[in-house]
């Protein structure tokens, strides 16, 4: 059984990537509050998860010589999808998503710079084994419900981000405005609430965050993989007159950030990034994500729920954990309407597809290349923009890689399908009946489950042996996880 | 001249009865639909291209100034003559594929195309380019809006798009066009073979028919679903050309091979989207000789000439229309780290067999305080509004009033590119 009740349910395809059997046990007698403090207050689960790769009762990694997560962007990859599919910390690698998405990083220019280890090391690094920062995507976990400000200076003192957004070249002489403007129009406030000038004045707030490398870093493929890049603030190279805004920069309404020496003028960066973080639009553009992310995308942001998440979100002083749970328990999210009422992102669907259908033998490598088709790859977003989200994750192409990864997946948990299913299925309906517990769609209509029904009672005259059990299970579970009500979360 | 018969007589009648049921079934809907066998492949460069770079004024002594270690040396350009100002122009070397196709009189340059107040913004700027409305970068897109003007039933394939995202120019109010980005695995793939993979297909049909009454966003994904089902056999007709040239490497000529396998072989399609991305040259975009930009013009002219000479070889080139263009200009001054930031006008180029080719419009002189400049002459002017050149591809090509489409009259002062 896959299922616990219809609002655990919901909570645990928006908090977390859907219900697998294994969660059944756990969530079963908690309470909808309850449960949210579980997911939200995760620190209390352990953070075991990588451990985990290569234990049997898992799915598993393809490991073509050897499995070098850090190193690796491909096997960064499938840690990624192996820790959403086992995490007991769902709600941490959702987060870690959405992070991803908002400050949209892709591997492919910061390889075409630095050469394709440094990469990956830079995106995915779990620090332990090799010297240098931790990668952008675990940085993403650390602040997952963290403070957004403090996540704001990270993020622009990250070395994938300062390669990304060219801030590694950003000097007083020739300001660079690629990340200025981006913090500003996609990271904080949004279109509509700047005018260029502030871009100009941001390029020359963040003149001198510039990137250095460790001694032994070579800007190659054989460098030591022990090298690394980090973040440098050169004073000398730090714009130190006033910058101006066309918003408030501090509680006194000022909107200039006043002249600083060099050396104290790392200080502007961090003025401007609270400014940003604590502006109004800001809690209300995050807001707006957040109500796609976790309530809905076929209905538009309720005004009243914008202004409740940014008062939480202004009041906790960029915390984004009281925001979170806020919203979690809101009667926003609780609304039954608000069920299966998003679109599912290709991560989510693949993870989700593997935890309700089974894992039995199947590598999460063979989910890499579907996603792709599927419109989202991993540390390869399509710009600073992140990834077109909601209806725009559908079309043939990428309706039709989802129904074939539900292919792939169903024919590799044929025998597992049919051993689970066996004793349920005295008839066509009863197996229907039990996959619909296991993979969980939003409601069927009378024809498409009609045509469910056609297609077992095609099988001929029903006798629930292996032979049926294994072709129409699996074929069922294709149809399922291939049907445009599973895309729906 | 019908599709079939064109068919017939380019390929032989191999290729027909590979096609047995295509030709046929195509014909009665381009009748239906009054569709002339006219396509329109629109190329989007992502990013902001750098269209100083691109057609080079390379006597105006400020480009070389403003730009020390990004300019082309005027030695190098390859010259296409001058614009009505009088101004010497040249297209940057690696673009031999494209002054191969100016010198045949079939590349039409539209310098400083753009609209007022330009957006400085990527998303912005690419949505209003795509709605063809400065002031809305929502709702539905210009090709979309020529889609809705299409009589019903409208062919699932009338537009293909190559990449995976449906872009805002071709978002429409009633339909969805199907996204192909690599029409070599656009099949239908089951967990059982035979008899039982063919009743599942039936299953995901019908499954994927259902009207879904009450719930819009599930009958949008159901005709995703059901749009692929009814466009697998056409787009594997597309796929199986051979072409009549080696395209280069690359994504962005494999999509140009794929969508000249879809106009030679007929299946349908009339309007073709691609993209190619990495013009947000902020940093490191080298000068003549090599360097990122340098390698984004190979690519680009390489695809292009590998594309028109295969449509031409097959006879097509006056049925093709290319439109490249990108959501912004950059900066004229480079900056620290020897890239462009994002500008303002940039340049559209229109090409194929029935283009009136030639130099549109005239260069910014690029020397502060000129009135061709703006942004405290940091950016380009724009003096065409890319809508005129909307509302002729529109008028003159695809035969339809632009005014309904474009949301207003912008023929006037548009470019003579036919």
């Amino acid at each position: 059984m896959a299922t616990v009740n219809s609002e655990i349910d919901h909570l645990l395809r928006r908090a977390g990537f859907g219900v697998s059997a294994l969660d059944v046990d756990i969530y079963r007698d908690m309470s909808h509050t309850r449960a949210v403090d579980y997911l939200v207050d995760y620190e209390g689960r352990p953070d075991d998860v990588d451990e985990r790769i290569g234990r049997p009762d898992h799915a598993l990694v393809a490991t073509r010589d050897l499995f070098a997560p850090d190193i690796d962007i491909d096997d960064a990859r499938q840690r990624w999808i192996f820790r959403m599919i086992h995490s007991r910390r769902p709600l941490q690698e959702k987060m870690a998503m959405f992070w991803h998405n908002h400050f949209a990083t892709a591997y492919s220019k910061l390889a075409a710079d630095s050469g394709e280890r440094q990469a990956a090391k830079m995106l995915a690094h779990k620090p332990g084994a090799l010297r240098g920062p931790q990668g952008q995507i675990e940085l993403f976990r650390q602040y997952a419900l963290g403070n957004f400000r403090d996540l704001l200076i990270q993020v622009a003192q990250d070395p994938a981000m300062l390669i990304w957004l060219d801030g590694k070249s950003n000097t007083k002489a020739r300001p660079q405005e690629n990340f200025g403007r981006e913090i500003i129009e996609l990271f904080t406030i949004g279109v509509g609430n700047y005018v260029e000038s502030d871009v100009y004045a941001a390029a020359r707030v963040f003149t001198g965050w510039n990137l250095r490398g460790s001694a032994d870093y070579r800007q190659d493929e054989y460098g030591d993989l022990n090298a690394y890049q980090e973040f440098v603030y050169h004073a000398d190279q730090h714009d130190t007159g006033d910058k101006t805004f066309s918003f408030p920069i501090n509680t006194s309404g000022s909107r200039t950030i006043a002249s600083r020496s060099e050396s104290a003028g790392i200080q502007d960066g961090i003025e401007l990034i609270t400014a940003l973080a604590i502006h109004p639009e800001t809690g209300r553009r995050l807001a707006r994500k957040f109500w796609n992310f976790f309530i809905s995308e076929i209905h538009a942001p309720d005004p009243a729920f914008v202004e409740s998440v940014t008062a939480v979100y202004l009041q906790s002083r960029t915390e984004i954990k009281p925001v979170i749970r806020h919203i979690l328990t809101s009667p926003w999210f609780t609304n039954p309407a608000m069920q299966f009422a998003r679109y599912s992102w290709p991560a989510e669907y693949v993870v989700r597809s593997i935890r309700e259908v089974g894992w039995q033998n199947f590598s999460v490598d063979r989910a890499r290349s579907p996603m792709a088709a599927m419109g989202q790859q991993l540390f390869e977003p399509p710009n600073v923009g992140g990834w077109p989200l909601g209806a725009a994750w559908f079309s043939t192409g990428t309706m039709l890689a989802r129904t074939n990864f539900a292919a792939t997946l169903a024919a590799s948990q044929k025998a597992f399908l049919a051993a689970t299913v066996a004793p349920l299925a005295q008839s066509p309906q009863a197996l229907l009946d039990a996959l619909l517990v296991r993979v969980t769609t939003a409601p069927l209509d009378s024809a498409p489950r009609q045509a469910l029904m056609s297609y077992l009672a095609a099988a001929g005259s029903w006798t629930g042996g292996d032979e049926q059990l294994n072709t129409r299970a699996a074929g069922l579970a294709r149809l399922l996880v291939g049907s445009a009500e599973y895309q729906l979360v | 001249m019908d599709l079939s018969r064109r068919l017939f007589i380019r390929h032989g009648v191999a290729t027909v009865s590979l096609g047995i049921a295509a030709p046929s079934f195509l014909t009665a809907i381009a009748e239906a639909q009054g569709i002339r066998t006219r396509n329109l492949v629109v190329v989007y460069l992502g990013g902001g291209n750098d269209a100083l770079n691109t057609l080079i004024s390379y006597r105006d002594g400020a480009y070389y100034s403003r730009r020390p270690s990004i300019a082309v040396p005027a030695g190098q350009v390859l010259q296409v003559g001058s614009d009505a100002a009088g101004q010497p122009l040249g297209l940057h070397p690696r673009l031999g594929g494209l002054l191969n196709i100016f010198n045949e009189g079939r590349l039409a340059l539209v310098q400083r195309a753009g609209y007022a107040n330009s957006s400085r913004s990527h998303f912005e700027a690419g949505d209003i380019w795509g709605t063809a409305n400065p002031q809305s970068s929502t709702g539905a897109g210009w090709l979309g809006r020529y889609l809705d003007a299409l009589p019903r039933p409208l062919d699932a394939l009338a537009a293909w798009n190559t990449t995976a995202e449906t872009p805002r120019a071709l978002i429409s109010g009633t339909s969805g066009v199907p996204a192909i980005p690599n029409a070599g695995s656009y099949t239908y793939a089951s967990p059982n073979r035979g008899v039982a993979a063919l009743q599942e297909r039936t299953a995901a049909q019908t499954m994927a028919s259902n009207p879904a009454n009450g719930r819009p966003h599930l009958a949008f994904v159901n005709s995703t679903a059901r749009g692929a089902i009814e466009t697998l056999d056409r787009v594997a007709l597309a796929t199986s050309y051979t072409p009549t040239v080696a395209y280069p490497d690359g994504g962005f000529a494999d999509a140009l091979q794929t969508v000249a396998g879809a106009i030679v072989r007929g299946i349908g399609s009339r309007v073709f989207w691609l993209q190619t991305g990495g013009y947000d040259t902020h940093a490191s975009q080298g000068g003549a000789g090599g360097g990122a930009y340098a390698n984004l013009m190979g690519a680009l002219g390489d695809g292009l000439w590998a594309f028109y000479s295969d449509v031409r070889n097959q006879g097509l080139a006056g049925d093709t229309t290319v439109i490249v263009f990108s959501e912004f200009g950059r900066r004229i001054s480079e900056n620290g780290s020897a890239g462009t930031d994002h500008g303002a006008g940039g340049l559209m180029m229109v090409l194929g067999g029935s283009v009136r080719g030639g130099l549109h419009g005239t260069a910014a002189s690029l020397a502060p305080g000129h009135p061709t400049l703006e942004n405290n002459s940091g950016d380009v002017r724009y003096e065409t509004d890319f809508r005129s050149v909307y509302a002729r591809l529109l008028e003159e090509w695809l035969g339809v009033s632009s005014v309904p489409i474009l949301g207003g009259d912008f023929r006037a002062g548009a470019p003579a590119i036919f």
